[in-house]
């Protein structure tokens, strides 16, 4: 039974439906239990959360990952089941947390001060999810102070800064100044993004990485946490 | 299930109601006063008999005779002309079916050019860093041939866009003469493409043997005029207003056999047409107009387009200039004018004044192709392969073209505003704006797998460099390499056996065929 949900989790992340009423990209599953269901009923029939999580989530995003290099998967597709393990995992968050297992990594993103522009960052948060990141996603114009805050109480592993406007990119540098003078610098990765900046800019203000999207970005994150293990 | 072509919703008009009457009525006046020059017996006769006022302006080796036509047998020549048109097929679903009232586009091939222009993709080292290769397409014309006309047959059969098929190329091979020309290029032609094929004739004493090619390949006379696979081409004007003797003839005959036939008219703005768009159309108009006249009192119903090709010169070689904002203005003008008569138009567009694909060319055509196709001709010819203004055939263009032709196309589509859009949409709109990431993104893939989302360009290279050409020429050999519906041995033994001056080369059931 528990193989048969796993079996079922797992392609329906491939298909990318969330909830039931999604259609997916084979014809007629709508109605059908999807992701979150899914979870939900894995839950209850005590399937391990390692299974769900390794065998099911990310067994799923491997093949998603795999369709999109052959091109037979666009963005929105692989960002269809980025959601929907995203969704999955927030299902399963406390039952992590319960059972002292830990995420691949913990994030805060942000788009910074005087910015509101968003679309890249939201992309970068969902496919973030879907790799197995835990994400604290706080949103657009978010003052220094703020992210201060956040780095200085939640502790997150990396901190995601986005900027599309070459005017409120220097928010980026004043953040990484202000980390330093806090003494958080050396306690989280600082990763930008955005229109407006670039490899040289994130060497500039002392970043540890510029990602070009959202798929760079996983990877950057992932080889920054095998360096630490 | 005919072919859709493309209905254009509210097509674009650029003359007022009142401009195509006026047209009309100065169209008129003009077959009336001065009336056309006819160096065409047979039409001076027809037209004798039938109430126009003829006089003989010479009777020398060169006889010729001025016909003015009065405005009754023109009107009861539109009053007779068919207002929907049946274009058959070797393969039924390729049917055409044309309704003067109705702006559905068909995407067709065309013209008959003397030049064939291949393309190759030499490589060239960079002087200054020598492991720097860049491969530059490089194009050679040169005269065309029979197996040019077999390709480009076979290529436009797997086009997409492509609706019907105009001979591209004229065959000038060494054993091309002018008494087997029209069978070999009417057989080369049916036995690589299914979709509808029309041509001019070179020699009307081969109209009957291009018909009976047409008539075996059928099953007969009747399904012939069911199901006309073959329809012609005729010029019979020459600008301004004279019928000339040949082509003249050929339109009788053709008419006499009750064929589908585009009466067409091809002048030049500036030299045998007046420069003013008001004068070209009331000329382009009148002569047109003599033509599906003489059709009609040839043989009453048949099926005639009428062909409009104006065109403006060029102000420095008073050539034609296909690539001229005004040649398109003048196309779009020609279609309002037959819709005003509810006759079909074959229309032109993308046709380039320059003599090889690249950027003047894209330009160029893809502004026409646009422009008059947003008119709604029911025919749009020319619209593949053709540069330098008609003379140049190129098979990577017309493989080019094709993608043009889709992006028309989709632009085309109706829009997709029904209270089931609305419902649906407002539906998203509140679930999205709840979510954190506030992203639509999901909701793309429905419409993406289901061809409600137009295409990217298809020869996009990868990363910044421009690959179109070669992307285009490996597209147009892996069309080449897909196979074609050929005509049955049955058949092909049939007409072999019985239609003089086929090339055996052409059987391609024979040893030494080609395929």
């Amino acid at each position: 039974m528990s193989e048969e949900i796993i079996a079922s989790l797992k392609e329906n992340v491939i298909q990318g439906r969330k909830t039931a009423e999604d259609e997916g990209i084979e014809e007629g599953m709508v109605g059908t239990p999807a992701v979150v269901e899914l979870t939900q009923q894995a839950l209850e029939k005590k399937v391990s959360l390692e299974a769900i999580i390794t065998q099911a989530l990310t067994a799923g995003m491997h093949v998603v990952g795999e369709k999109f290099t052959a091109k037979e998967y666009f963005i929105p597709d692989m960002l269809a089941s980025a959601e929907a393990v995203g969704a999955a995992m927030d299902i399963l968050k406390p039952h992590l947390e319960a059972s002292h297992i830990e995420t691949k990594g913990r994030v805060a993103i942000a788009t910074v001060k005087g910015d509101i522009h968003d679309i890249g960052k939201n992309i970068v948060t969902t496919l973030l999810k879907g790799a197995g990141y835990e994400v604290n996603d706080l949103g657009v114009d978010v003052p220094t102070e703020k992210i201060l805050e956040v780095v200085r109480k939640e502790k997150p592993d990396f901190l995601g800064l986005s900027a599309l406007l070459t005017t409120t990119m220097v928010a980026m540098g004043e953040i990484t100044e202000a980390l330093k003078e806090e003494g958080l610098r050396d306690k989280v990765k600082v990763l930008i993004g955005g229109a407006a900046v670039s490899d040289e800019y994130a060497q500039e203000i002392g970043a540890d990485a510029y990602c070009i999207d959202g798929f760079h970005a996983i990877k950057t994150l992932d080889a920054f946490q095998e360096v630490k293990v | 299930m005919p072919r859709e072509g493309i209905l254009v919703q509210n097509p674009y008009k650029r003359l007022t109601d009142e401009q195509v009457s006026r047209i009309h009525q100065a169209s008129i006046e003009i077959l009336s006063d001065p009336g056309l020059i006819s160096f065409n017996r047979q039409a001076a006769d027809i037209f004798n008999a039938n109430g126009a006022k003829v006089e003989v302006i010479s009777s020398g080796e060169s006889p010729c005779w001025l016909i003015k036509i009065p405005e009754k047998l023109v009107l009861q020549a539109l009053d007779s002309t068919p207002k929907t048109v049946k274009l058959g097929a070797r393969n039924p679903e390729n049917t055409l079916i044309m309704n003067g009232e109705e702006p559905r586009v068909y995407f067709v091939s065309g013209s008959e050019t003397n030049i064939w222009l291949d393309v190759d993709f030499p490589t060239y080292v960079k002087k200054s860093e020598r492991s720097t290769e860049i491969q530059v397409p490089e194009f050679h014309p040169r005269r065309g041939t029979v197996d040019d006309l077999c390709k480009s047959a076979h290529v436009c059969e797997h086009l997409e866009t492509l609706d019907g098929y105009i001979r591209t190329v004229n065959i000038q091979d060494k054993d091309i003469t002018e008494d087997n020309k029209d069978v070999n290029k009417f057989f080369a032609s049916l036995n690589n493409t299914t979709k509808h094929f029309m041509s001019g004739l070179t020699n009307l004493k081969q109209l009957d043997n291009v018909v009976n090619m047409a008539k075996l390949i059928v099953g007969g006379e009747k399904e012939l005029k069911e199901n006309p696979i073959i329809s012609f081409i005729t010029c019979l004007v020459k600008s301004p207003l004279q019928f000339i003797e040949d082509t003249t003839d050929i339109l009788i005959e053709v008419c006499r056999r009750g064929l589908p036939v585009v009466v067409s008219s091809s002048p030049q703005a500036g030299t045998t047409a007046p420069i003013k768009e008001a004068g070209i159309l009331a000329q382009i108009n009148a002569e047109v107009l003599a033509g599906i006249t003489l059709s009609q009192l040839v043989n009453k119903g048949t099926p005639v387009l009428y062909g409009s090709v104006p065109v403006r010169a060029r102000m420095d070689t008073l050539s034609d200039s296909y690539g001229s904002v005004e040649t398109s203005q003048y196309n779009i003008d020609c279609t309002q004018i037959a819709r005003f008569y509810k006759i079909p138009n074959y229309s032109t567009a993308g046709v380039c004044d320059t003599k090889t694909p690249g950027q003047q060319a894209s330009i160029e055509r893809l502004f026409s192709d646009i422009a008059v196709t947003l008119s709604g001709p029911q025919y749009l010819h020319c619209a593949y392969g053709l540069l330098d203004c008609n003379a140049v055939f190129c098979l990577l263009q017309a493989v080019l073209d094709d993608a043009h032709f889709k992006m028309i196309k989709f632009f085309l589509n109706s829009p997709g505003i029904s209270e089931g859009d609305i419902n649906e949409v407002l539906k998203q709109i509140r679930e999205v704006v709840e979510t954190p990431q506030k992203m639509y993104v999901r909701h793309i893939r429905p419409l993406m797998r289901s061809g409600e989302l137009s295409a990217p360009y298809p020869f996009e290279g990868e990363g910044e460099g421009d690959n179109v050409f070669a992307l285009a020429y490996e597209r147009m050999n892996q069309l080449l390499a897909q196979p074609v519906e050929h005509i049955d041995p049955a058949t092909t033994a049939k007409i072999f056996q019985e239609i003089p001056g086929l090339l055996p080369r052409l059987n391609v059931y024979e040893k030494g065929g080609k395929q």
